[in-house]
């Protein structure tokens, strides 16, 4: 909101903190970042079975500018990653990662010269979701526990902790 | 069928054909690499025996075997007849340093990127191709991952007993 | 005097038009597409390389996640190749169950790509029916397989369980349903103005190029040419079942539309002639020392036990040659050329991509035409780009 950075760390907030965060965690904003197989499974979670405009994902944003949640979904190869590194950095903060299926998490099925071994190695990710591809419920479960990470968040923090030391 | 395109190879091309096979029911022709581009120009024109469709280009690499005495590269043509329902494979052996064949994307379109593809991961050139770059590797990975001596480069993933070091790349 | 530049307009390998990681660099003036160069290798996997070092049974689950709409064609192709390595003949139920989950495979891609197709060129509602269809058919891979998706259920010498108890009632619906609802989908798009006004006559490719380029599938059919694999070289039990090849005329992504529309319908007709004349036998083909026995013998035989100890560590040993199987996958000629040299490892296992192939034709279809084309024909050519770039 711009006024973050100018709150001195001096003064707390509680309810502000609370109202801002129930905003936040009902109106996220996935970027569908689908690459492979798990890209599959996200559409089908956005569609009419298993539906997520219930939890406020209804609008997916194609362009990162307008985006929150970015969701890494397939395997990301050599030459995908500086692409995917660019595209988080056009993210504006806040923003969220969710590093959906065992390819993105870390390299998957695939341990060799053309795959980067977790998407980890090159943005923060928050969530991690497990599975080959993860079923749709299981997607919606990182999701939710997202929800809870949000609401434990404050409008003061800075977003740039990493996940794992990158190497 | 088997006998017609035999036939007519040996009638037009009669020293060119080193050695036949035919494994499961399935006739392959090795060649000599100087005689693939007039034989496929002859096969192209021949309406006869209607072999129009190349369905791929497909590259081995024998280092280490036995077979290697007879060359270190092999680049396979896949061809098929529509009306006859008929395949058959050309086969070409290419020695280990600068392999080299002629291209045939001025024959058919198709080949232009399954050579593309071959040089990429495999190291052989094509002479004559109208644009031979890399296709599907990152432009910064150097060699060819396909042969028998790039290596598969894998990690060593992470367990307790080594979650504080980082990941050692195994060649 | 103004010199008449092009502009060089980037779409990118992010963007919801394109299937997945594709980079087209275009070349315009003005609207017009004057160059046309597609960029791939952003999904490159290795996995021909990774197959290279696995033994024949744990390649298997590698071939699912090239074409990851059709997973079970993938594996079928696999498994059709190394049983003509190694001369093991299946009974005769693994290849009509096998048919009929080919079939199922084929019509839950051409849903996928009806939805897709549809959502980039306008009708958004097109794509949540599709994958409300596709449900019931991912259904029926998780009652056999245990995974929606990625199942590697076809195996080695037949299939990895038996079939579910309810297999003939969940494909008996599956095929009711969807006939009914193909007339849903043909009211809202045959003739609708506006769908018809953006793929009559865009992607045009005439039958001689199509040879010329090797299509294969859907796009060598839509231009007149009749060839389909399951007619041509039978596999698996195809020539048992009575089925029409539909042909397009034109060769334009309308006539491609209703060429796919068409082939769901054959499909559907496969699979109930699947569930009505189902022989009984064994699920799969009995080769000691090859294929690894039923998990109920492995249990309480000691023979079984010492096969299916040295058939999961060591593997079991290829004569030296090589073999070529080519498939009808929905994207067209999927084939395997496996090379070995009598070890217990693939000495080289290649994959014919039909989709690399037909998106190497897309600077024939795009040139000269308007940009908002190139995702009419991107959309058309059907690719997926887990194959294009393995």
């Amino acid at each position: 909101m711009g006024l973050e950075e100018r709150i001195p760390d001096s003064i707390l907030l509680t309810t502000v903190d609370k109202m801002i965060n129930w905003g936040r965690k009902w109106s996220i904003w996935p970027f569908g970042f689908g690459l492979a197989c798990c890209a599959i499974e996200m559409m089908s979670t956005f569609a009419s079975h298993f539906d997520l405009a219930r939890y406020g994902m209804e609008v997916t944003r194609p362009s990162p500018r307008q985006a929150d949640l970015m969701i890494v979904a397939g395997r990301v190869s050599m030459k995908m990653a500086p692409v995917v590194r660019r595209l988080y950095e056009q993210m504006p903060n806040p923003k969220w990662v969710i590093a959906m299926g065992a390819c993105a998490s870390c390299g998957g099925v695939f341990n060799n010269y053309a795959l980067l071994q977790g998407v980890d190695r090159i943005i923060p990710v928050d969530i991690y979701i497990p599975g080959c591809p993860p079923r749709p419920e299981q997607l919606m479960d990182g999701l939710l526990k997202l929800q809870e990470k949000v609401n434990k968040g404050s409008v003061k923090d800075q977003h740039e902790e990493w996940g794992r030391k990158a190497v | 069928m088997e006998e017609q395109v035999r036939s007519f190879l040996k009638s037009s091309f009669g020293d060119a054909i080193i050695r036949e096979d035919d494994f499961r029911g399935q006739q392959s022709l090795y060649i000599t690499p100087e005689t693939l581009a007039p034989i496929c120009e002859e096969l192209l024109q021949n309406s006869e025996l209607d072999i129009k469709y190349l369905s791929d280009i497909t590259s081995l690499d024998w280092l280490g075997h036995e077979e290697e005495k007879n060359g270190r590269f092999e680049v396979i043509y896949n061809l098929y007849s529509l009306s006859h329902r008929y395949r058959f494979f050309l086969k070409v052996r290419l020695p280990g340093d600068n392999p080299e064949v002629s291209s045939l994307s001025h024959l058919w379109q198709a080949a232009n990127w399954l050579e593309r593809e071959v040089y990429d991961m495999m190291g052989i050139r094509f002479e004559g191709h109208p644009d031979l770059t890399k296709i599907l590797t990152p432009d910064e990975l150097e060699g060819h991952p396909l042969r028998k001596d790039f290596p598969l480069t894998w990690e060593q993933p992470q367990f307790s007993w080594n979650k504080d070091r980082p990941p050692e790349v195994i060649k | 005097m103004p010199e008449e530049k092009t502009i060089e307009l980037n779409m990118g390998p992010q963007h919801p038009a394109t299937h997945g990681v594709l980079r087209v660099v275009l070349e315009l003036d003005g609207e017009t597409v004057v160059k046309a160069r597609p960029v791939i290798g952003y999904l490159h996997t290795g996995i021909e390389k990774t197959m290279e070092s696995k033994l024949y049974y744990k390649a298997l689950p590698a071939t699912d996640r090239m074409d990851y709409l059709a997973p079970m064609s993938n594996n079928l192709g696999y498994c059709l190749a190394v049983e003509k390595l190694m001369d093991i003949e299946v009974p005769e139920k693994v290849k009509w169950a096998r048919a009929c989950l080919a079939e199922l495979t084929r019509v839950n891609s051409h849903l996928v790509w009806l939805g897709t197709h549809a959502i980039d060129l306008g009708a958004m509602s097109m794509l949540l029916y599709a994958f409300r269809e596709r449900e019931l058919i991912l259904d029926v891979y998780e009652a056999c397989g245990g995974q929606r998706m990625m199942t590697s259920y076809i195996r080695i010498g037949g299939l990895a369980h038996e079939l579910p108890k309810d297999f003939d009632r969940k494909v008996r619906k599956i095929v009711t349903v969807v006939r009914e609802r193909l007339h849903d989908y043909e009211a809202l798009l045959t003739n609708n103005e506006i769908f018809i006004r953006r793929t009559k006559g865009v992607a045009v490719i005439s039958a001689e190029e199509a040879i010329n380029y090797s299509l294969s599938g859907p796009m060598l059919r839509g231009s007149g040419v009749k060839h389909d694999m399951r007619k041509a070289n039978p596999y698996s039990g195809y020539e048992n079942f009575d089925f029409d090849i539909p042909v397009g005329k034109n060769g334009d992504a309308y006539d491609r539309y209703l060429l796919r529309l068409e082939e769901i319908r054959q499909s559907l007709r496969i699979a109930e002639q699947v569930i009505d004349g189902m022989p009984e036998g064994p699920y799969r083909a009995h080769v000691p020392g090859v294929v690894l026995p039923p998990k109920e013998d492995v249990l309480y035989k000691m023979e079984s036990l010492i096969f299916h100890f040295m058939i999961i560590t060591e593997g079991f040993k290829v004569p030296f040659g090589a073999v070529y199987q080519a498939i009808e996958s929905p994207k067209g000629e999927l084939g395997f050329y496996i090379s070995s040299d009598g070890s217990n490892k693939p000495h080289r296992v290649r994959v014919r991509p039909p989709s690399f192939i037909n998106l190497a034709s897309l600077p024939r279809l795009v040139e000269g035409r308007l940009f908002a084309d190139v995702v009419c024909a991107i959309g058309s050519v059907d690719i997926v780009l887990g194959e294009v770039d393995r």
